[in-house]
This record gives C-alpha cells, structure tokens and sequence, in this order.
C-alpha cells in the first residue's frame, strides 16, 4: 500500500547551516510512527516541508502520493501544532477552537451543518473535553488546553495526523488521555500519525516505528524494540531518551 | 425628511448622525476584534493616516475625497499585509514608516492644493452633525457589506487567528483571509472618517473589543458585545455632545472609553477582593 506521508532525499538549508541532508522517510496508512531527535537536529524543519509550509530546496515530499500544494483534500492531513501562542485575553471557547478545525472537511465558505457539530462533540468526547466545551480556552490546564488542539485536528476526521511536541510540558494525566486518544484513532479510525518529539515516554509501547534524526540525517528507522535493544530506554526512564540524542553520534 | 425620534435625535441632521454613527459604531469594533487578537490594534491607526493622505489627494485632484481615500486605504493596508505575512512589518519602524508618510504626505498635498481649512479638519478629527444624506448612504452601504463580509466569514478569520499554520494545513486561503481582513479594516477606516475623524478611527475599532472581551464568555458574544458597546458609545456620545455643544466625534471615544475603564475596573475589583467572578456573559 502506498505511502501516506513520504520525503525522498530531501535536503534544505539556510544560508550558512545546511539543516537536513538527503533525509527519506515514508509512513504507511494506520502506522504510529514518531520522528525524534535533539534541540537543533532538523526536525521542525522538516515537518514544515513535510506539511507543505516551506518548499524542499532538493528531493521532494508527498502527502497521499500528491507533492503537499497538489493536495486537493487537505482535510485527509490534520496538524496540531506545537502550542500556539494565543492572545492573553483571547475570548474563544474549547468548542469554537475545535469546530474550527472543521472548517478543512466542510469548507470554509460553508455554514457548519448538525452533522458538523456531532463530529465537534464525538472529538471533544475523545479527549475528555466534553464538559469543559463551553469554557474560555485560557481558562485550561496546559495539559487540556493541548487536548483540545489534538480535537481540533481529530474535528476533520483526518486519515494522517501528524504532531509537533504534543507533550511538551503536559501534566502526567494529561499525557495518559492524550496517549488513549491516539491510540483510538489508530486503531479504531485506521488513521496514520506522525508525532514529532524528543520524549515519547507518553506513547512508547503504542509505535509502530521510531524515527531518529540527527543533524539532519535519518540515523535509525525500526521498531522500538530495536532501539531499546540497543540501551535506549522510551518509557520507563524518560530521561534517557533525550540524554541518548544529545550524545555524541 | 424628517422622522418622528425624541430628543436628542428630533432633528434631520441628527438623524443622519445617528444613521452614519450606528453603521460604524457596530462595524468598527467588529473588524477590531480580529485585529485585536492578532495584535494589531495600531493598524487601524496607520490606515486613518494614509486615508489621510487620500483625502488630501482628492482635495488636490478634485475628487470626492471618500473614494480617494478609499483607494489608497486599500493599498496601504494591502501593502503593510504584505509586509506582515513576510515577517517584514514584525518591527514597530516599517509601521511607523507608513503611519508618518501618510500623514506628512497628507499634510503637503493639502498645502498644495492650497486647502488646508474646515474641511480637511473635518476629515482628522470627523464631522458627524454635517453629514449629508448622501454621505450616510455611503456610510450605511459600507457597514452592511462589512457586516456581511463578518457573518460570512467568522469561523475562518478565527481560524487563522488562533494558528495561521494549522489554518494553511487545513487548506483555508490564509493570504487571501489577511488580505481581506486588511481590505476590510480599511473600509472601516474610511466609512468612520467623518464621523469620528482618521485620527480617533482607531478608538472605536479597538476599545469597545476591550471592554467586551471581558463580559463575553466567547468569540462570537465578544464580536455581538463588541459591537453593541460600540453603538452605545455612538448613542450616548452624541446625546452627550448635543447636551453641552461637545465635539461629537471626541465623545462618541470618550464614552467608549469610559465604558473599557468601567469594565475593567469592575473586573479588577471583583478579582482583588477575591469573589468569584460572575460567569460570562452571553449575548
């Protein structure tokens, strides 16, 4: 089956810091993989190339085989970006933030019809949001705040989610139902996701595959198993993880 | 012709004063909560003083200054859009850059076309009891396109308000939205100019959205909250100015002003001495 996601020797630099160098990837339909590396290794660089945000100076990237800005429905990539930074006194609910996320299925020239708002309260309900739906966004935890980002993309019902440190800073709770909601869609929704970290403490027994990016090279694509194998530990110690990616490669 | 309206409104130029006012004492703030949230209070500032520049372009050209200074309204907010998307216009200089010009630009062209009187400070500082029924048709044409260009397009301006980059992955035409938020904060602009002036157009887009930003419990009641404080401050800014012969365009902002002083003060209160405060309110 072909691949959902994909860079082929990609390669982007900026004018004195070559930051990703022929780096390839692929994720298949229903995988959970995770993309990890250290402060400065490349990889939100490359998740901008990968979404479409920035152009590849070589090689080229594909969502659903399309290259990104031939993708006609953008509905089928849903992001959650690494916790935007809103307004301190924006007044907007959980649900107006989550219902705007699907205006990429419905279109945003269209009214949002009932079957929009069943869909804003099925993702709500995925993340344990549910009753907090009519509360201010700043009124949240950091840890549900982020939840209702990840119901924002779940909204448009995406067949790839792809996250950019979605735990970065999340209270422990928090990380568990976040943990819970990826692995329903996974596994009941078959969608793909590509979670971008340097912890994955969160989700470590859920991957697929383990991605490790270092100064811009893809240094090991497998199983988690695989890296463990070799010393590595996920999840039971946190730390370890980070520490291993900032050592010397 | 004349309606039947009590005191203060029984008279026609007061009527036409209230038409204009209204028209922009809703839409103004509802333009300004976009830009509010995306921190850019000032733009509205920068755009009354190139609309000043137009103005004074159509004075030296003999055109109805409303459409010149509508033209370059438009190009300057597309411009310093532009400037903005590229991370170009992040610094306070690029703004200050077209904030200046416009006026200093104004300022030569009246000095050109040798009319530097009554009618060019009718366009700074606004001139809502001399409005003609032509000018509040205008005014009144201009704030129902806005209102319906907002109740089109609510959801996906908020959209790109809370991350520009999920909209865009989300397939929104995030340019074309900025662009057309820009466009509409410049109609806004030049629809206020003669009620309350280009120099004072900033007010009514910015604080009515701060005091209603603190009553309201969402986006959508902070847009309706917004845009009622901002017709009561068009009502009882003109009650007051025909009560003590006041400039009207200069009231109209300090009621709105008084009215973000007073709902912030009641907040702050209610958060020093510890009580619970009262749910938001919905509209």
């Amino acid at each position: 089956m072909s691949a959902v996601l994909e860079a082929d020797a990609v390669s982007f630099s900026y004018p004195r810091q070559a930051v990703l160098d022929c780096t390839t990837l692929a994720v298949g339909p229903g995988e959970f993989v995770a993309l990890v590396g250290a402060n400065g290794s490349g990889k939100s660089t490359l998740l901008r190339l990968l979404l479409g945000l920035a152009r590849p100076q070589g090689g080229e990237v594909r969502l659903f085989g399309a290259p990104p800005a031939q993708l006609s429905q953008r509905w089928r990539v849903g992001y959650v970006p690494q916790r935007p930074v809103l307004a301190e006194a924006l007044p907007t609910t959980v649900e107006e933030v989550v219902a705007s996320g699907r205006l990429a299925r419905r279109g945003w020239r269209r009214r949002l019809r009932p079957s929009d708002w069943t869909e804003v309260e099925r993702a709500l309900a995925m993340v344990s949001l549910l009753d907090k739906r009519h509360r201010r966004l700043s009124e949240l935890s950091v840890g549900q705040q982020q939840r209702a980002w990840i119901a924002r993309a779940f909204v448009a019902e995406p067949e790839l989610l792809v996250l950019d440190e979605p735990v970065a800073g999340v209270d422990a709770d928090s990380q568990r139902r976040f943990r819970d909601s990826l692995v329903l869609l996974v596994r009941e929704r078959g969608a793909a996701v590509f979670l971008v970290s340097h912890e994955l403490g969160a989700v470590a027994d859920d991957l697929d595959r383990v991605l490790v990016l270092r100064r811009g090279k893809i240094v090991f694509d497998g199983a988690p198993d695989e890296l463990t194998s070799s010393g590595v530990s996920l999840g039971i110690h946190a730390s370890d993880l980070p520490l291993w990616l900032e050592g010397p490669g | 012709m004349t309606l039947p309206l009590p005191w203060p409104f029984d008279r026609q130029y007061m009527q036409l004063a209230l038409v204009a006012g209204l028209a922009v004492g809703t839409t103004a703030p509802l333009i300004g909560t976009f830009l509010v949230q995306k921190r850019l209070s000032l733009l509205g500032d920068g755009i009354g003083h190139l609309a000043f520049a137009g103005v004074a372009a159509g004075l030296l050209l003999g055109v109805w200054p409303l459409w010149s200074a509508l033209v370059v309204a438009m190009a300057g907010a597309m411009a310093l859009e532009w400037l903005r998307s590229r991370g170009r216009a992040g610094g306070d200089l690029v703004l200050a850059l077209f904030f200046y010009s416009g006026i200093a630009g104004g300022v030569v062209l009246t000095g050109l076309s040798g009319s530097f009187n009554a009618s060019v400070l009718s366009y700074l500082f606004g001139s809502i009891l001399t409005v003609a029924p032509s000018d509040a048709w205008a005014v009144l044409v201009l704030g129902a396109f806005i209102l319906a260009a907002v109740a089109f397009s609510w959801r996906a301006l908020l959209a790109v308000v809370l991350d520009e980059e999920a909209a865009r992955v989300g397939g929104l035409p995030v340019d074309g939205l900025n662009l057309a938020l820009a466009a509409l904060a410049a109609l806004t602009v030049v629809a206020a100019m003669r009620v309350v002036g280009v120099l004072l157009v900033a007010a009514l887009m910015v604080l009515p959205v701060g005091a209603a930003q603190r009553l309201a419990g969402s986006f959508l009641a902070t847009l309706r909250w917004s845009a009622l404080i901002g017709s009561i401050s068009v009502v009882a800014g003109l009650t007051v100015a025909r009560a003590f012969a006041l400039a009207p365009g200069g009231a109209i902002v300090l009621v709105a002003a008084g009215l973000f002083l007073a709902v912030s003060l009641l907040a702050g209160l209610r958060r020093t001495t510890g009580e619970a405060l009262a749910p938001p309110m919905g509209l």
